[in-house]
Protein backbone atom coordinates (compact mmCIF):
# COMPACT_ATOMS: atom_id res chain seq x y z
CA UNK A 1 0.00 0.00 0.00
CA UNK A 2 1.26 3.39 -0.87
CA UNK A 3 0.70 6.29 1.45
CA UNK A 4 2.14 8.90 -0.86
CA UNK A 5 -0.52 11.43 -1.68
CA UNK A 6 -1.12 12.56 -5.24
CA UNK A 7 -2.33 16.03 -5.90
CA UNK A 8 -4.34 17.41 -8.73
CA UNK A 9 -2.36 19.64 -11.08
CA UNK A 10 -2.92 23.37 -10.67
CA UNK A 11 -4.32 24.85 -13.86
CA UNK A 12 -3.67 28.24 -15.36
CA UNK A 13 -6.80 29.77 -13.88
CA UNK A 14 -6.08 28.83 -10.27
CA UNK A 15 -5.55 32.06 -8.35
CA UNK A 16 -2.26 32.17 -6.53
CA UNK A 17 -2.28 32.63 -2.80
CA UNK A 18 1.04 34.32 -2.05
CA UNK A 19 0.92 33.47 1.64
CA UNK A 20 0.63 29.73 0.99
CA UNK A 21 2.78 29.56 -2.14
CA UNK A 22 5.85 31.76 -2.16
CA UNK A 23 6.64 30.89 -5.79
CA UNK A 24 4.17 30.05 -8.55
CA UNK A 25 4.70 29.51 -12.24
CA UNK A 26 1.90 29.91 -14.74
CA UNK A 27 1.85 28.66 -18.32
CA UNK A 28 5.62 28.45 -18.69
CA UNK A 29 6.64 27.48 -22.22
CA UNK A 30 10.25 27.56 -23.33
CA UNK A 31 11.80 27.13 -26.76
CA UNK A 32 15.55 27.22 -27.35
CA UNK A 33 15.88 28.76 -30.79
CA UNK A 34 13.01 27.60 -32.96
CA UNK A 35 13.29 23.82 -32.75
CA UNK A 36 14.19 22.77 -29.21
CA UNK A 37 10.98 22.66 -27.20
CA UNK A 38 12.13 22.47 -23.57
CA UNK A 39 8.97 23.18 -21.58
CA UNK A 40 5.26 23.16 -22.44
CA UNK A 41 2.65 25.01 -20.38
CA UNK A 42 4.01 24.29 -16.91
CA UNK A 43 1.82 25.38 -13.97
CA UNK A 44 3.20 24.81 -10.50
CA UNK A 45 2.94 26.10 -6.94
CA UNK A 46 5.78 25.98 -4.46
CA UNK A 47 4.41 26.04 -0.89
CA UNK A 48 6.17 28.38 1.54
CA UNK A 49 8.66 26.69 3.83
CA UNK A 50 8.61 23.39 1.96
CA UNK A 51 11.05 21.50 -0.17
CA UNK A 52 9.88 20.82 -3.71
CA UNK A 53 11.91 18.62 -6.02
CA UNK A 54 11.85 18.76 -9.79
CA UNK A 55 12.55 15.23 -10.91
CA UNK A 56 12.70 13.63 -14.30
CA UNK A 57 14.87 11.95 -16.91
CA UNK A 58 17.52 14.05 -18.61
CA UNK A 59 16.08 16.38 -21.21
CA UNK A 60 12.86 17.00 -19.29
CA UNK A 61 13.72 20.67 -18.77
CA UNK A 62 14.03 20.58 -14.98
CA UNK A 63 17.18 22.74 -14.88
CA UNK A 64 15.62 25.05 -17.50
CA UNK A 65 12.57 25.50 -15.27
CA UNK A 66 14.78 26.20 -12.24
CA UNK A 67 16.82 28.79 -14.15
CA UNK A 68 13.63 30.44 -15.37
CA UNK A 69 12.45 30.70 -11.76
CA UNK A 70 15.89 32.11 -10.87
CA UNK A 71 15.48 34.77 -13.56
CA UNK A 72 18.60 33.55 -15.37
CA UNK A 73 16.65 32.42 -18.44
CA UNK A 74 13.79 34.13 -20.22
CA UNK A 75 10.55 32.33 -20.86
CA UNK A 76 9.01 32.08 -24.30
CA UNK A 77 5.63 32.58 -22.65
CA UNK A 78 4.17 32.38 -19.17
CA UNK A 79 5.17 34.04 -15.95
CA UNK A 80 6.93 33.45 -12.65
CA UNK A 81 5.39 34.90 -9.51
CA UNK A 82 7.50 35.36 -6.39
CA UNK A 83 5.62 36.55 -3.28
CA UNK A 84 2.74 37.47 -5.55
CA UNK A 85 4.79 39.63 -7.94
CA UNK A 86 5.78 38.68 -11.48
CA UNK A 87 9.58 38.51 -11.90
CA UNK A 88 11.80 38.28 -14.99
CA UNK A 89 15.27 38.72 -13.47
CA UNK A 90 17.20 37.52 -10.40
CA UNK A 91 16.21 39.09 -7.09
CA UNK A 92 17.33 39.11 -3.45
CA UNK A 93 14.49 36.81 -2.37
CA UNK A 94 16.01 33.94 -4.39
CA UNK A 95 19.49 32.40 -4.03
CA UNK A 96 21.02 29.81 -6.35
CA UNK A 97 23.19 26.80 -5.57
CA UNK A 98 25.05 25.60 -8.66
CA UNK A 99 25.71 22.09 -9.86
CA UNK A 100 29.38 22.89 -10.52
CA UNK A 101 29.59 25.05 -7.36
CA UNK A 102 30.52 28.25 -9.31
CA UNK A 103 33.01 29.37 -6.68
CA UNK A 104 35.51 32.13 -7.40
CA UNK A 105 38.79 30.21 -7.75
CA UNK A 106 40.83 33.27 -6.75
CA UNK A 107 38.93 33.90 -3.53
CA UNK A 108 39.09 32.25 -0.12
CA UNK A 109 36.17 30.34 1.37
CA UNK A 110 35.28 33.40 3.47
CA UNK A 111 35.20 35.73 0.48
CA UNK A 112 33.24 33.21 -1.58
CA UNK A 113 30.62 32.80 1.14
CA UNK A 114 30.44 36.59 1.55
CA UNK A 115 30.36 37.26 -2.20
CA UNK A 116 26.60 37.79 -2.45
CA UNK A 117 26.85 40.31 0.39
CA UNK A 118 29.88 41.95 -1.25
CA UNK A 119 27.83 42.53 -4.41
CA UNK A 120 25.08 44.27 -2.48
CA UNK A 121 27.57 46.54 -0.74
CA UNK A 122 27.53 45.12 2.81
CA UNK A 123 30.60 46.51 4.68
CA UNK A 124 33.60 44.15 4.93
CA UNK A 125 33.50 43.52 8.70
CA UNK A 126 29.80 42.86 8.70
CA UNK A 127 29.81 40.48 5.75
CA UNK A 128 32.81 38.55 7.05
CA UNK A 129 31.11 38.08 10.40
CA UNK A 130 27.99 36.85 8.64
CA UNK A 131 30.03 34.57 6.37
CA UNK A 132 31.79 33.14 9.39
CA UNK A 133 28.51 32.23 11.08
CA UNK A 134 27.28 30.37 7.96
CA UNK A 135 30.67 28.71 7.47
CA UNK A 136 30.20 27.28 10.96
CA UNK A 137 26.59 26.28 10.26
CA UNK A 138 27.47 24.24 7.18
CA UNK A 139 30.30 22.57 9.11
CA UNK A 140 33.29 24.28 7.50
CA UNK A 141 34.99 25.81 10.54
CA UNK A 142 38.74 25.85 9.93
CA UNK A 143 38.36 26.15 6.15
CA UNK A 144 37.91 29.95 6.18
CA UNK A 145 41.18 30.81 4.45
CA UNK A 146 41.33 27.89 2.02
CA UNK A 147 40.94 28.30 -1.73
CA UNK A 148 38.42 26.23 -3.72
CA UNK A 149 41.11 24.13 -5.42
CA UNK A 150 42.24 22.95 -1.99
CA UNK A 151 38.78 21.53 -1.22
CA UNK A 152 36.95 18.34 -2.21
CA UNK A 153 33.69 18.45 -4.19
CA UNK A 154 31.54 17.96 -1.10
CA UNK A 155 33.29 20.73 0.79
CA UNK A 156 33.05 23.07 -2.21
CA UNK A 157 29.32 22.56 -2.39
CA UNK A 158 29.01 23.35 1.32
CA UNK A 159 30.69 26.67 0.46
CA UNK A 160 28.11 27.16 -2.32
CA UNK A 161 25.32 26.42 0.14
CA UNK A 162 26.74 28.79 2.76
CA UNK A 163 26.97 31.54 0.13
CA UNK A 164 23.30 31.06 -0.76
CA UNK A 165 22.25 31.03 2.90
CA UNK A 166 24.33 34.11 3.74
CA UNK A 167 22.25 36.44 1.54
CA UNK A 168 19.20 35.47 3.58
CA UNK A 169 16.92 34.77 0.63
CA UNK A 170 13.55 33.17 1.30
CA UNK A 171 13.88 30.74 -1.57
CA UNK A 172 16.84 28.47 -2.25
CA UNK A 173 17.16 27.20 -5.82
CA UNK A 174 19.39 24.14 -5.96
CA UNK A 175 20.49 22.72 -9.31
CA UNK A 176 21.57 19.09 -8.81
CA UNK A 177 23.71 20.27 -5.90
CA UNK A 178 24.99 16.81 -4.97
CA UNK A 179 25.65 15.36 -8.41
CA UNK A 180 29.36 16.22 -8.23
CA UNK A 181 29.67 14.98 -4.63
CA UNK A 182 30.71 11.41 -3.90
CA UNK A 183 28.12 8.97 -2.53
CA UNK A 184 29.17 8.84 1.15
CA UNK A 185 29.46 12.61 1.38
CA UNK A 186 26.19 13.02 -0.47
CA UNK A 187 24.21 11.11 2.17
CA UNK A 188 25.80 13.06 4.99
CA UNK A 189 25.23 16.29 3.09
CA UNK A 190 21.53 15.44 2.50
CA UNK A 191 21.05 14.85 6.21
CA UNK A 192 22.87 18.06 7.11
CA UNK A 193 20.83 19.98 4.55
CA UNK A 194 17.53 18.75 5.99
CA UNK A 195 18.66 19.65 9.48
CA UNK A 196 19.86 23.09 8.38
CA UNK A 197 16.64 23.81 6.48
CA UNK A 198 14.46 22.87 9.43
CA UNK A 199 16.32 25.55 11.42
CA UNK A 200 16.58 28.20 8.70
CA UNK A 201 12.96 28.02 7.53
CA UNK A 202 13.62 28.28 3.79
CA UNK A 203 11.56 27.31 0.79
CA UNK A 204 13.67 25.07 -1.42
CA UNK A 205 13.30 24.20 -5.07
CA UNK A 206 15.59 21.31 -5.76
CA UNK A 207 16.53 19.73 -9.09
CA UNK A 208 17.80 16.18 -9.13
CA UNK A 209 17.81 13.07 -11.28
CA UNK A 210 18.17 10.80 -8.26
CA UNK A 211 14.84 9.28 -7.24
CA UNK A 212 16.13 8.22 -3.81
CA UNK A 213 17.44 11.72 -3.16
CA UNK A 214 14.14 13.29 -4.23
CA UNK A 215 12.05 11.04 -1.98
CA UNK A 216 14.44 11.42 0.93
CA UNK A 217 14.57 15.20 0.98
CA UNK A 218 11.22 16.37 -0.46
CA UNK A 219 7.87 17.47 0.85
CA UNK A 220 6.64 17.59 -2.72
CA UNK A 221 8.03 15.89 -5.82
CA UNK A 222 7.18 17.18 -9.28
CA UNK A 223 7.74 14.49 -11.86
CA UNK A 224 8.40 15.92 -15.32
CA UNK A 225 8.07 14.14 -18.63
CA UNK A 226 10.72 14.68 -21.31
CA UNK A 227 10.75 16.86 -24.46
CA UNK A 228 8.84 19.01 -24.17
CA UNK A 229 8.88 19.05 -20.37
CA UNK A 230 5.39 18.73 -18.90
CA UNK A 231 4.19 17.90 -15.42
CA UNK A 232 3.58 14.16 -15.26
CA UNK A 233 2.47 14.04 -11.62
CA UNK A 234 2.97 15.60 -8.23
CA UNK A 235 3.76 13.31 -5.33
CA UNK A 236 3.89 14.15 -1.63
CA UNK A 237 5.79 11.42 0.23
CA UNK A 238 4.31 11.19 3.73
CA UNK A 239 7.47 10.27 5.56
CA UNK A 240 7.90 10.46 9.29
CA UNK A 241 10.68 13.03 9.38
CA UNK A 242 11.17 12.66 13.10
CA UNK A 243 12.73 9.22 12.76
CA UNK A 244 16.44 8.74 12.11
CA UNK A 245 17.86 9.03 8.57
CA UNK A 246 18.57 5.30 8.48
CA UNK A 247 15.02 4.46 9.54
CA UNK A 248 13.60 6.75 6.89
CA UNK A 249 15.65 4.99 4.23
CA UNK A 250 14.24 1.63 5.42
CA UNK A 251 10.70 2.96 5.74
CA UNK A 252 8.07 1.20 3.62
CA UNK A 253 6.56 4.46 2.40
CA UNK A 254 10.00 5.65 1.33
CA UNK A 255 10.75 2.44 -0.57
CA UNK A 256 7.29 2.24 -2.18
CA UNK A 257 7.45 5.86 -3.33
CA UNK A 258 10.88 5.28 -4.89
CA UNK A 259 9.54 2.22 -6.70
CA UNK A 260 6.43 4.01 -7.93
CA UNK A 261 8.41 6.94 -9.32
CA UNK A 262 10.84 4.55 -10.97
CA UNK A 263 7.88 2.81 -12.61
CA UNK A 264 6.74 6.15 -13.99
CA UNK A 265 10.15 7.21 -15.25
CA UNK A 266 10.93 3.85 -16.79
CA UNK A 267 8.27 4.33 -19.45
CA UNK A 268 10.22 7.30 -20.80
CA UNK A 269 13.45 5.42 -21.06
CA UNK A 270 12.31 2.78 -23.54
CA UNK B 1 68.90 17.13 -16.86
CA UNK B 2 70.90 14.61 -14.84
CA UNK B 3 74.45 13.55 -15.48
CA UNK B 4 75.93 10.71 -13.40
CA UNK B 5 73.25 11.20 -10.76
CA UNK B 6 73.85 14.94 -10.38
CA UNK B 7 71.19 17.49 -11.22
CA UNK B 8 72.59 19.87 -13.83
CA UNK B 9 71.03 23.33 -13.63
CA UNK B 10 69.53 24.63 -16.91
CA UNK B 11 72.05 27.47 -16.90
CA UNK B 12 74.72 24.90 -17.65
CA UNK B 13 73.74 24.54 -21.31
CA UNK B 14 74.14 28.29 -21.63
CA UNK B 15 77.63 27.98 -20.21
CA UNK B 16 78.50 25.36 -22.83
CA UNK B 17 77.42 27.69 -25.62
CA UNK B 18 79.35 30.57 -24.09
CA UNK B 19 82.39 28.30 -23.88
CA UNK B 20 82.03 27.38 -27.55
CA UNK B 21 81.66 31.05 -28.43
CA UNK B 22 84.85 31.86 -26.49
CA UNK B 23 86.79 29.09 -28.23
CA UNK B 24 85.49 30.03 -31.67
CA UNK B 25 86.30 33.67 -30.99
CA UNK B 26 89.85 32.92 -29.91
CA UNK B 27 90.42 30.74 -32.98
CA UNK B 28 89.63 33.82 -35.10
CA UNK B 29 87.19 31.82 -37.22
CA UNK B 30 85.19 34.84 -38.29
CA UNK B 31 85.92 38.48 -37.84
CA UNK B 32 82.34 39.20 -36.82
CA UNK B 33 82.71 36.91 -33.81
CA UNK B 34 85.14 38.21 -31.19
CA UNK B 35 85.73 36.07 -28.05
CA UNK B 36 82.99 36.23 -25.44
CA UNK B 37 85.39 37.55 -22.81
CA UNK B 38 86.27 40.61 -24.87
CA UNK B 39 82.55 41.20 -25.54
CA UNK B 40 82.00 41.12 -21.80
CA UNK B 41 84.87 43.52 -21.31
CA UNK B 42 83.34 45.86 -23.84
CA UNK B 43 79.96 45.49 -22.15
CA UNK B 44 81.32 46.85 -18.87
CA UNK B 45 82.72 49.94 -20.56
CA UNK B 46 79.66 50.32 -22.78
CA UNK B 47 77.06 50.40 -20.00
CA UNK B 48 78.68 53.43 -18.38
CA UNK B 49 79.08 55.42 -21.57
CA UNK B 50 76.93 58.55 -21.69
CA UNK B 51 75.73 58.04 -25.23
CA UNK B 52 74.71 54.47 -24.38
CA UNK B 53 72.84 55.50 -21.25
CA UNK B 54 71.03 58.23 -23.14
CA UNK B 55 70.14 55.83 -25.95
CA UNK B 56 69.04 53.13 -23.51
CA UNK B 57 66.89 55.59 -21.60
CA UNK B 58 65.28 56.83 -24.79
CA UNK B 59 64.62 53.29 -25.90
CA UNK B 60 63.20 52.34 -22.55
CA UNK B 61 60.88 55.36 -22.63
CA UNK B 62 59.55 54.39 -26.04
CA UNK B 63 59.15 50.83 -24.79
CA UNK B 64 57.34 51.84 -21.60
CA UNK B 65 55.00 54.31 -23.30
CA UNK B 66 54.26 51.86 -26.11
CA UNK B 67 53.62 48.99 -23.71
CA UNK B 68 51.31 51.16 -21.64
CA UNK B 69 49.10 51.81 -24.65
CA UNK B 70 49.40 48.24 -25.89
CA UNK B 71 48.37 46.75 -22.54
CA UNK B 72 45.47 49.11 -21.83
CA UNK B 73 44.32 49.07 -25.45
CA UNK B 74 44.79 45.33 -25.89
CA UNK B 75 42.91 44.43 -22.71
CA UNK B 76 40.08 46.83 -23.57
CA UNK B 77 39.87 45.43 -27.10
CA UNK B 78 39.87 41.85 -25.77
CA UNK B 79 37.06 42.64 -23.33
CA UNK B 80 34.96 44.31 -26.00
CA UNK B 81 35.42 41.30 -28.28
CA UNK B 82 34.80 38.83 -25.45
CA UNK B 83 31.58 40.41 -24.22
CA UNK B 84 29.99 41.61 -27.45
CA UNK B 85 29.31 39.22 -30.30
CA UNK B 86 28.83 41.94 -32.90
CA UNK B 87 32.10 43.61 -31.94
CA UNK B 88 33.85 40.26 -32.11
CA UNK B 89 32.60 39.49 -35.59
CA UNK B 90 33.72 42.92 -36.79
CA UNK B 91 37.06 43.15 -34.97
CA UNK B 92 38.04 39.50 -34.55
CA UNK B 93 39.22 38.94 -38.08
CA UNK B 94 41.37 42.08 -38.13
CA UNK B 95 42.95 41.40 -34.78
CA UNK B 96 43.84 37.89 -35.96
CA UNK B 97 45.34 39.21 -39.17
CA UNK B 98 47.43 41.83 -37.39
CA UNK B 99 48.55 39.35 -34.76
CA UNK B 100 50.03 37.06 -37.40
CA UNK B 101 51.07 39.61 -40.05
CA UNK B 102 54.78 40.38 -40.61
CA UNK B 103 54.52 43.90 -39.24
CA UNK B 104 58.16 44.74 -39.93
CA UNK B 105 57.15 45.37 -43.51
CA UNK B 106 54.94 48.29 -42.52
CA UNK B 107 57.69 50.03 -40.57
CA UNK B 108 58.79 52.12 -43.60
CA UNK B 109 55.19 53.31 -44.00
CA UNK B 110 55.09 54.24 -40.33
CA UNK B 111 58.30 56.23 -40.84
CA UNK B 112 56.56 58.22 -43.55
CA UNK B 113 53.49 58.72 -41.38
CA UNK B 114 55.09 59.51 -38.04
CA UNK B 115 58.57 60.77 -38.95
CA UNK B 116 61.98 59.46 -38.03
CA UNK B 117 61.71 59.91 -34.29
CA UNK B 118 60.53 58.54 -31.00
CA UNK B 119 56.83 58.60 -32.00
CA UNK B 120 57.39 56.02 -34.72
CA UNK B 121 59.17 53.74 -32.26
CA UNK B 122 56.28 54.02 -29.82
CA UNK B 123 53.79 53.21 -32.57
CA UNK B 124 55.88 50.20 -33.58
CA UNK B 125 55.91 48.88 -30.00
CA UNK B 126 52.13 49.25 -29.80
CA UNK B 127 51.53 47.61 -33.18
CA UNK B 128 53.81 44.70 -32.40
CA UNK B 129 52.29 43.83 -29.03
CA UNK B 130 48.67 45.01 -28.84
CA UNK B 131 47.11 42.27 -30.98
CA UNK B 132 48.40 39.28 -29.05
CA UNK B 133 47.30 40.93 -25.79
CA UNK B 134 43.84 41.51 -27.27
CA UNK B 135 43.60 37.93 -28.53
CA UNK B 136 44.65 36.37 -25.24
CA UNK B 137 42.35 38.64 -23.26
CA UNK B 138 39.51 37.69 -25.57
CA UNK B 139 40.25 34.00 -25.05
CA UNK B 140 40.23 34.48 -21.27
CA UNK B 141 36.96 36.40 -21.24
CA UNK B 142 35.32 34.10 -23.77
CA UNK B 143 36.19 30.96 -21.82
CA UNK B 144 35.02 32.23 -18.45
CA UNK B 145 32.68 29.52 -17.22
CA UNK B 146 29.04 30.28 -17.81
CA UNK B 147 28.06 29.28 -14.31
CA UNK B 148 30.43 31.89 -12.82
CA UNK B 149 28.64 34.55 -14.87
CA UNK B 150 25.24 33.14 -13.88
CA UNK B 151 26.39 33.08 -10.26
CA UNK B 152 27.25 36.77 -10.47
CA UNK B 153 23.90 37.63 -12.01
CA UNK B 154 21.88 35.52 -9.59
CA UNK B 155 23.52 37.26 -6.62
CA UNK B 156 22.67 40.64 -8.09
CA UNK B 157 25.89 41.76 -9.80
CA UNK B 158 25.47 44.73 -12.12
CA UNK B 159 27.46 45.00 -15.37
CA UNK B 160 30.39 46.83 -13.76
CA UNK B 161 30.62 44.31 -10.93
CA UNK B 162 30.40 41.43 -13.39
CA UNK B 163 33.31 42.96 -15.29
CA UNK B 164 35.60 43.88 -12.41
CA UNK B 165 34.72 41.27 -9.81
CA UNK B 166 34.34 38.22 -12.06
CA UNK B 167 35.35 38.50 -15.72
CA UNK B 168 38.63 40.35 -15.15
CA UNK B 169 39.88 37.90 -12.53
CA UNK B 170 38.67 34.90 -14.45
CA UNK B 171 40.56 36.11 -17.54
CA UNK B 172 43.67 37.25 -15.65
CA UNK B 173 45.84 34.17 -16.35
CA UNK B 174 45.28 34.61 -20.11
CA UNK B 175 45.73 38.37 -19.89
CA UNK B 176 49.13 37.93 -18.23
CA UNK B 177 50.17 35.34 -20.80
CA UNK B 178 49.20 37.84 -23.49
CA UNK B 179 51.16 40.64 -21.82
CA UNK B 180 54.25 38.42 -21.57
CA UNK B 181 54.06 37.50 -25.26
CA UNK B 182 53.33 41.15 -26.07
CA UNK B 183 56.45 42.28 -24.20
CA UNK B 184 58.64 39.86 -26.12
CA UNK B 185 57.16 41.02 -29.39
CA UNK B 186 57.65 44.64 -28.34
CA UNK B 187 61.37 44.07 -27.74
CA UNK B 188 61.56 42.55 -31.20
CA UNK B 189 59.64 45.48 -32.59
CA UNK B 190 61.81 48.06 -30.92
CA UNK B 191 65.01 46.50 -32.26
CA UNK B 192 63.62 46.16 -35.76
CA UNK B 193 62.15 49.65 -35.63
CA UNK B 194 65.28 51.37 -34.41
CA UNK B 195 67.46 49.41 -36.82
CA UNK B 196 65.34 50.39 -39.77
CA UNK B 197 65.18 53.97 -38.61
CA UNK B 198 68.91 53.82 -37.68
CA UNK B 199 68.88 57.41 -36.52
CA UNK B 200 67.32 56.87 -33.11
CA UNK B 201 68.83 55.71 -29.84
CA UNK B 202 70.08 52.13 -29.73
CA UNK B 203 69.37 51.59 -33.41
CA UNK B 204 71.82 54.29 -34.23
CA UNK B 205 74.45 52.70 -31.99
CA UNK B 206 73.85 49.32 -33.61
CA UNK B 207 74.30 50.89 -36.98
CA UNK B 208 77.45 52.74 -36.00
CA UNK B 209 79.00 49.64 -34.45
CA UNK B 210 78.32 47.40 -37.41
CA UNK B 211 79.36 50.04 -39.96
CA UNK B 212 82.68 50.50 -38.16
CA UNK B 213 83.27 46.79 -37.59
CA UNK B 214 83.14 47.29 -33.80
CA UNK B 215 81.87 43.78 -33.14
CA UNK B 216 82.75 43.67 -29.45
CA UNK B 217 80.46 46.64 -28.91
CA UNK B 218 77.86 45.23 -31.30
CA UNK B 219 77.59 41.94 -29.42
CA UNK B 220 77.70 43.67 -26.06
CA UNK B 221 74.67 45.73 -27.09
CA UNK B 222 72.87 42.60 -28.33
CA UNK B 223 73.57 40.84 -25.03
CA UNK B 224 72.13 43.76 -23.10
CA UNK B 225 68.92 43.61 -25.13
CA UNK B 226 68.68 39.84 -24.60
CA UNK B 227 69.06 40.21 -20.86
CA UNK B 228 66.50 43.00 -20.85
CA UNK B 229 63.91 40.92 -22.73
CA UNK B 230 64.61 37.90 -20.52
CA UNK B 231 64.26 39.97 -17.37
CA UNK B 232 60.87 41.36 -18.36
CA UNK B 233 59.47 38.06 -19.46
CA UNK B 234 60.70 36.43 -16.22
CA UNK B 235 59.03 39.15 -14.17
CA UNK B 236 55.71 38.61 -15.92
CA UNK B 237 56.25 34.86 -15.64
CA UNK B 238 56.51 35.29 -11.87
CA UNK B 239 53.17 37.13 -11.84
CA UNK B 240 51.67 34.41 -13.98
CA UNK B 241 52.73 31.67 -11.61
CA UNK B 242 51.00 33.58 -8.83
CA UNK B 243 47.65 33.28 -10.57
CA UNK B 244 48.35 29.83 -11.99
CA UNK B 245 46.90 28.10 -8.96
CA UNK B 246 43.45 29.00 -10.08
CA UNK B 247 43.98 28.89 -13.81
CA UNK B 248 44.51 25.13 -13.59
CA UNK B 249 41.38 24.52 -11.55
CA UNK B 250 38.86 26.05 -13.93
CA UNK B 251 36.68 24.14 -16.29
Amino acid sequence: MNKAIHMSLPDATTPTDPSANIVSVRGITKFYGSDVHALEDVNLDFPTGQMTTLLGPSGCGKTTLLKIIAGLLETTSGEVMVKGKAVTSPGPERAFVFQDFALLPWATVTRNVAFGLELTGVPLKEREAKAKSYIDKVGLSGFEDKYPHELSGGVRQRVGLARALAVDADVLLMDEPFSAVDEQNRRKFQEDLLHLLSVENKTVIFVTHSIEEAVYVSDQIVLLSPRPGRIHSIIRPELDRSSSPDDIRRDKVYLDTVEEIWGNIREYLD
Amino acid sequence: MKVAGYEIPPVFSLLIWIGLWEVAGRMDLAFILPPFSSVLGELTTLIVRHDFLAAAWQTFQAFAIGMFFAITGGIALGFIMGTNKTANSILGMWVNIFASAPLSSVVPVLMLLFGLGQLTVVVIVVLFSIWIIALDTYAGVHHTSNSLKEMGRSFGANKTQLLFKILFWAALPEILAGVRLGLIRAVKGIVIGQLLLSVVALGRMFRTFSDNFQFEEFWALTLILFVFALLFSTLIGRLESKVEYYAGTRD
